[in-house]
């Protein structure tokens, strides 16, 4: 199925610039219309300047306004649009249109439940983002002002405070996609943020959820995630890290 | 017909950005607390916030919360309620030390005390020289707080309603008695009873085409406060970031400039060395924003159609820029291809922040005139006009805002609910919502919301922008009315229950609609410039007759009446404003 629409010219393009057609391939739920998955292709003129999201949001504007997607900062800074784009994770607001090629493939991320078009229920995930305890643990008396922390102690976990919380690296993973039970890699990174924060006291609980069957063993080390991740946070490595932390129970 | 179901709670929040989880901290250590959002709360648009949140700490140069309210004051045109301005800069100390406690990644001097730098408008001794006050965290200090807040919520088990789209605000018998709400996966319709309601929704920059807003910035609270014809103030005045990506309206923190990076025109001059001889680069945002027009609209801009102007980042360290500013320097490559290290940035201004909103007062409470207000309903952050931003918002004070009066509003609300009775909710107040649902999902119109809202974002765009003149306002006001007539007939195409986000877009045009119109009707009416409103036929501040809040009221037939609030002054009076 194709559809064109024209694009009225005052809506985008004020000055003569050039467009250039592009296919976008969907793969479209609707499961109140049809129980079963299927494919669409929609052609839209792509500005220059576009990235994925403006493909998406031209069709929903002016040719189906049924298409179904997540999207909000439109800019990687929120991580509503995390989808798979031409088979790797993505999200949609970061990838420029004059990097890929005339056919642009779009699906849902894996391993969520499907629920309408590219929306998955993102609850399970959050849910094992809650479940290693993802805040500052102390003990004893707040300082009167704030924590005193040397820069290098802060730089220890810089990378892991960069998470969006977008499911791209977690819906990456092999392991994630055929193991329901696994953290997977953002629940991990978010651990690694505390377990590394000289300020939190939590390590030992930290670890001990994390060393569960369920765990950081599960890891292939298939840096699915660390290529994936938006953000660039290097995934892998902190779950290395992690793993080492629990070897050595020492951060 | 959709599903009804009914909640209670003692206190509902609407919105999960900054003010409304630092509002359910509070609000749920104390009483039976939900949080609505139409989002998942780590989407909230709080999170794009980058340069930092001010706080006299002094933690690296002298420093006093004095000085903070003074600039705050001063950067607002003197149209900030001063009161208001002195509690906040007072509890921004502790603002920021709460933030470290509940675990914020603070950058941090080499004593590893909270770091601090400098930020446009903010200055020691009452306009000496630019002041080192901005608490940070590299360059996404929105992204550590919202975080940070969520963390925290999930450590005291906050209960959230995710991609819930509140409609509608329960009034009974003058007081806030709950919301109405669309279950975004479902379509089911909620009715939330509650004996206090938190606004927290944030603002309805997507009224404008280049913006640094999220798209789901539409203005919901304002829109639903309004239909209820309770009053909005100073709606006109909108502040346009100077340093949006040129042609993208995408945010670069004034943190570049707060770091040492400077504009300059196609010559490659230091213009703001001429607009702002004392602070320059760091002058506030309205006289930044306006002088890049100004060298636009003067034939000084760079670029093949000389309509930008140039961030210079390249006499910096890239182990500064590294540090400090990763992710806007990221976003340049990104998204323009161009390399910070080396080339110059293209900017324009890019509409960024409503200071106006729905009127509280500092104990975050919402105002139904000048003087009352309407028991159990509260309000915090963008939806909010405190007015502690005035006519222009000083960079980092947003930040600040959701802060304290998020705080505010949280402990308000919940001792207001430990004592108060339940307003009686009537039964049927869910119809409304219902009927709209209904009539939207039925209509049979062919216009487009793309099309009209792009028609109303070019509008307001070119006529109601940076420069605006009552001939340029008059245009977008007709537009306004011309587009609202289209609206009756907005087509929705998906006609199904699960995740209907195209009958969601067409709601939120509604809110959209309604907000431009009021925030030009009180621009045309305003005639002077102050702050972040500016006028070419009426260039100077008239304090004589507009040294007041503009009060907009929606009557029975849907026209709008001004009326007027006076600005609270407590210690400093008007000066003319100079940096």
């Amino acid at each position: 199925m194709t559809a064109v629409a024209e694009r009225p010219a005052e809506t985008r393009a004020e000055a003569p610039i050039e467009t250039r057609p592009v296919r976008v391939k969907i793969r479209r739920y609707v499961p109140e219309l049809n129980p079963e998955p299927y494919w669409q292709t929609f052609e839209v003129h792509a500005l220059p300047t576009d990235r994925v999201l403006n493909l998406l949001l031209d069709i929903k504007g002016y040719q189906d306004g049924s298409l179904t997607f997540r999207r909000s900062c439109a800019h990687g800074v929120c991580g509503s649009d995390a989808m798979r784009i031409n088979g790797v994770n993505r999200l949609a607001c970061k990838v420029l249109v004059k990097d890929m090629p005339d056919e642009i493939t779009i699906e849902p991320i894996k391993g969520l439940p499907l629920e309408k078009d590219l929306v998955v229920d993102m609850e399970p995930f959050f849910e094992a983002y809650r479940s290693i305890k993802p805040f500052l643990i102390t003990y004893g008396q707040p300082p009167t002002r704030e924590h005193i922390q040397s820069q290098a102690d802060r730089e220890r976990f810089d990378d892991t405070t960069k998470c969006i919380l977008c499911a791209a690296c977690t819906t990456s993973c092999p392991v994630y996609w055929t193991d329901g039970q696994y953290f997977g890699p953002a629940a991990i990174v978010n651990a690694h943020r505390f377990i590394f924060d000289s300020r939190d006291e939590g390590t030992e609980e930290r670890l001990e959820i994390l060393n569960d069957r369920e765990g950081v063993w599960r890891c292939r080390t298939t840096f699915n995630c660390t290529e994936a991740c938006p953000r660039g946070i290097e995934v892998t490595q902190a779950i290395a890290e992690v793993k080492k932390a629990l070897l050595y129970r020492r951060v | 017909m959709p599903a009804v179901k009914r909640h209670s709670y003692d206190v509902i929040i609407v919105g999960a950005g900054g003010a409304g989880m630092r509002a359910a901290l509070e609000s749920s250590a104390r009483v039976r607390t939900a949080v609505l959002t139409k989002l998942y709360p780590t989407r909230s648009h709080t999170g794009a916030a980058q340069g930092g949140m001010c706080a006299a700490l002094a933690n690296v140069e002298e420093d006093n919360w004095e000085w903070h309210t003074f600039d705050t004051v001063k950067g607002g045109d003197y149209l900030v309620d001063q009161d208001a301005a002195e509690v906040m800069c007072k509890e921004a100390i502790d603002a920021v030390l709460d933030l470290e406690k509940m675990g914020l990644p603070f950058n941090r001097t080499p004593e590893g005390r909270i770091d601090q730098r400098r930020f446009g408008g903010h200055t020691r001794n009452h306009g000496e020289a630019a002041v080192r006050r901005s608490c940070f965290a590299a360059d996404r200090t929105g992204h550590m707080i919202l975080q940070t807040l969520y963390q925290n919520c999930v450590k005291q088990g906050v209960e959230f309603f995710n991609e819930f789209y509140v409609l509608d605000l329960v009034l009974s018998e003058g007081r806030a008695a709950g919301a109405v709400a669309y279950e975004l996966a479902s379509g089911d319709i909620h009715v939330f009873e509650a004996k206090a309601v938190v606004l927290a929704t944030g603002g309805f920059g997507k009224v404008f085409k280049t913006t640094s807003n999220a798209h789901t910035l539409t203005g919901d609270g304002m829109g639903i406060v309004w239909r209820k014809g309770l009053p909005l103030e100073d709606m006109e005045f909108f502040q346009f970031h100077p340093t949006g990506l040129a042609g993208l309206g995408i945010l670069l923190s004034e943190a570049a400039r707060g770091e040492g990076g400077i504009l300059r025109n196609a010559v490659g001059e230091r213009f703001m060395e001429r607009y702002a001889p004392t602070i320059k680069d760091l002058a506030p945002r309205d006289i930044v924003a306006r002088s890049m027009a100004n060298e636009v609209r003067e034939g000084r801009g760079a670029g093949p159609n000389k309509d930008y102007v140039l961030l210079d980042l390249t006499h910096l360290p890239r182990e500064q820029i590294d540090a400090k500013l990763p992710d806007i320097t990221e976003f340049a490559r990104t998204y323009l291809g161009v390399e910070p290290y080396t080339e110059p940035v293209p900017v324009y201004p890019t509409a960024h922040y409503a200071m106006g909103g729905v009127p509280t007062n500092i104990r975050a409470e919402v105002l139904r005139n000048n003087t009352d207000v309407v028991p159990g309903l509260y309000a915090a952050g963008e939806v909010a006009c405190v007015s502690v931003h005035g006519s222009n918002r000083l960079g980092t004070n947003s930040l600040l805002d959701i802060n304290v009066f998020g705080r505010r509003g949280g402990i308000a609300a919940a001792e207001y609910a430990g004592v108060a009775t339940k307003a009686p909710v009537p039964p049927g107040v869910e119809s409304q919502v219902v009927a709209t649902v209904q009539r939207l999902l039925e209509s049979t119109g062919g216009d487009r919301v793309a099309e009209i809202r792009s028609a109303l974002q070019n509008t307001m765009d070119m006529n109601a922008q940076v420069y605006r003149t009552e001939e340029s306002l008059k245009q977008a006001e007709e537009d306004i009315l011309a587009l609202k007539a289209r609206y009756v007939n907005v087509a929705v195409t998906d006609k199904g229950k699960r995740f209907n986000s195209d009958l969601l877009e067409a709601i939120e045009l509604g809110f959209l609609l309604d907000l431009a119109e009021v925030l030009v009707i009180g621009a045309r009416a305003r005639n002077e410039s102050r702050g972040g409103h500016f006028r070419e036929d009426h260039p100077n501040r008239d304090d004589t007759n507009f040294m007041r809040h503009t009060m907009a009221y929606r009557n029975e037939d849907g026209s709008i009446t001004l009326d007027y609030k006076p600005v609270v002054q407590t210690r400093y009076q008007p000066m003319e404003r100079k940096y």
